[in-house]
C-alpha cells in the first residue's frame, strides 16, 4: 500500500516538475529573445559560437550526409530497377533528403555534436559559479553566455541541413551514376522535374530552422537549468540529447503533416 | 577596435558553403520556381472527371510547359469538377482552346492540354474555356471494349 502511494506520489512530482520546467523553458526563451540584441550588437561573440557549432560540425555532417546519400542510392536502385524505372533513382534520393532526412538527420547529430557541448560549457559555468560572477560584475549571463550560444546554433542548423541535403545528392549521383550507370542525364532532369523549390527545398529550409531553435533552446536551458554538481552536468548533457532527439523527430511529424498533406 | 581573425574566416568560410548547398539545391536539384514569377491570369475549365489530376500539375500546349493547375473545386450544381489554371500572361490562348487531361506516359502524372482553336478573341483572367475533354479512365475504357467485344457475338471458335 505504502509502495502504491510512493509510485502515485513520485509520478505526481514528475509531472508537476516536468511542466514546471517547461513553463521556466518559455520564460528563459523570452529572456533569451529579450537580451538578443544586446549581444547581437557584439556580433563576434556569436561569430564565435557559430565556429563552434557550426564550423567544427561540417566534417561529421559533410560525410555523414555523404554516406547517408550513397545508401539511398544502393537502396534505391535496388527498389527501382524491379519496376524499370531507375531513372527515376534521382528524384528518391532528392526528395527524401530535402524533405526529410536532411532536415531530421543533420539536426539529430546537430544536437548530439554542438547541443551536447554547449550544455556542457555553460553547465559547467554554472558548476564553477562564472555565471555568479558574472552578475556580480554586472554583465548579464543570459546576454554574454546564453544568447550568442543560442543564436548560432539558431543560424547553423539550416546550413549544416543544406549542406548535408546537398552532400547526400552528391553521394546518390556518385553511386547511381558513376558506379551503377544509371544515365546521367535522366538522373539529373527527372530530379529537377519532380523537385519544386518553393514547396520541397523551401519547406525542408523552415524545418531546419525549426529544429534549430529547438535544439538550441533546449541546449542552452539544460546547462543553464541543471545541478552545479559534477553528476548535475552530466545528466544535463543527456537530457539535452534525447529531449532534442524527442522534440526533433515530434515537430518533424507535426510540421510534415502540415506541409506536404498528399493532396 | 575590431580587427580579422582568423576565426572570422572560417565562419566566412562555414556560411559560404552552406549558401553555396541552398543554391546548389535551388538550381541543381530543385527547379526553382521561386523567382519564376511571371505574371499569370486564370482560367477555368470544367471537366466531366478530372481522373488523378493534382493541384500544381503542370498545364502543357504542344508540350511545352505554359502554365500550372492552381486550384480544383467541385462544382454541386453541375456535378462537375471546376480546374482552376493558372497560365503564364505572355502565352495568350484564343477563346476556342480545347482543355484536355492527358497522361503521361503509361503511368506518368497527369496534366492538362491545351489545343489551341480558331477565335480571333483571346482568354482573358477569369475566362472560362468552353470545350474539354475528360481523363480517360482506365477501368472504363476496358469495359467499353468488353462490351464492344460481347456486342460482336461470339468469338469464332478457334479450331
Amino acid at each position: 500500500m505504502s509502495g502504491l502511494l510512493a509510485a502515485l506520489r513520485r509520478i505526481g512530482a514528475m509531472t508537476v516538475d516536468g511542466v514546471w520546467r517547461l513553463g521556466f523553458a518559455m520564460r528563459f526563451l523570452v529572456a533569451v529573445l529579450m537580451y538578443s540584441g544586446q549581444s547581437l550588437r557584439r556580433i563576434h561573440l556569436t561569430l564565435r559560437e557559430i565556429y563552434f557549432s557550426g564550423v567544427l560540425s561540417l566534417l561529421i555532417i559533410v560525410v555523414s550526409g555523404l554516406f547517408v546519400g550513397l545508401v539511398l542510392g544502393l537502396q534505391g536502385y535496388e527498389t527501382l530497377q524491379r519496376y524499370g524505372s531507375s531513372e527515376a533513382l534521382g528524384v528518391l534520393v532528392a526528395l527524401s533528403l530535402t524533405r526529410e532526412l536532411g532536415p531530421v538527420v543533420a539536426g539529430l547529430l546537430f544536437a548530439s555534436r554542438a547541443g551536447s557541448a554547449v550544455t556542457a560549457e555553460i553547465g559547467l559555468m554554472k558548476a564553477t559559479e562564472q555565471l555568479k560572477a558574472m552578475d556580480m560584475m554586472a554583465v548579464n549571463p543570459i546576454a554574454r553566455v546564453v544568447a550568442p550560444r543560442f543564436w548560432g546554433g539558431v543560424i547553423s542548423m539550416p546550413l549544416l541541413a543544406a549542406m548535408f541535403s546537398a552532400m547526400g545528392v552528391f553521394g546518390g549521383w556518385l553511386i547511381g551514376v558513376v558506379v551503377i550507370g544509371v544515365d546521367d542525364g535522366a538522373f539529373w532532369s527527372q530530379m529537377q522535374a519532380a523537385v519544386d523549390f518553393r514547396y520541397d527545398v523551401m519547406n525542408g529550409v523552415i524545418k531546419s530552422v525549426v529544429f534549430g531553435i529547438a535544439v538550441s533552446l533546449i541546449a542552452v536551458f539544460e546547462g543553464y537549468d541543471c545541478n552545479p554538481t559534477a553528476e548535475g552536468v552530466s545528466r544535463a548533457i543527456t537530457r539535452t540529447v534525447v529531449t532534442s532527439a524527442l522534440a526533433i523527430l515530434a515537430l518533424d511529424f507535426v510540421l510534415t503533416s502540415f506541409m506536404f498533406r498528399g493532396q | 577596435m575590431m580587427s580579422r581573425t582568423t576565426l572570422d574566416l572560417w565562419v566566412g568560410f562555414f556560411v559560404a558553403l552552406g549558401l553555396a548547398a541552398l543554391v546548389f539545391l535551388a538550381m541543381k536539384v530543385g527547379n526553382f520556381s521561386g523567382l519564376n514569377n511571371a505574371p499569370t491570369y486564370v482560367v477555368e475549365a470544367p471537366f466531366d472527371n478530372i481522373g488523378g489530376l493534382k493541384v500544381r500539375a503542370p498545364v502543357k500546349s504542344a508540350g511545352v510547359v505554359v502554365g500550372r493547375v492552381a486550384g480544383i473545386r467541385f462544382d454541386a450544381e453541375r456535378y462537375r469538377a471546376v480546374v482552376r489554371l493558372e497560365l503564364e500572361r505572355q502565352y495568350p490562348f484564343p477563346r476556342e482552346t480545347i482543355a484536355t487531361i492527358l497522361t503521361s506516359g503509361l503511368l506518368g502524372e497527369q496534366y492538362v492540354g491545351l489545343e489551341a482553336g480558331g477565335d480571333v478573341e483571346m482568354l482573358a483572367n477569369g475566362d472560362a474555356v468552353a470545350i474539354t475533354q475528360s481523363a480517360v479512365v482506365l477501368e472504363k475504357l476496358i469495359s467499353q471494349f468488353l462490351f464492344d467485344r460481347a456486342a460482336e457475338g461470339p468469338a469464332p471458335a478457334s479450331k
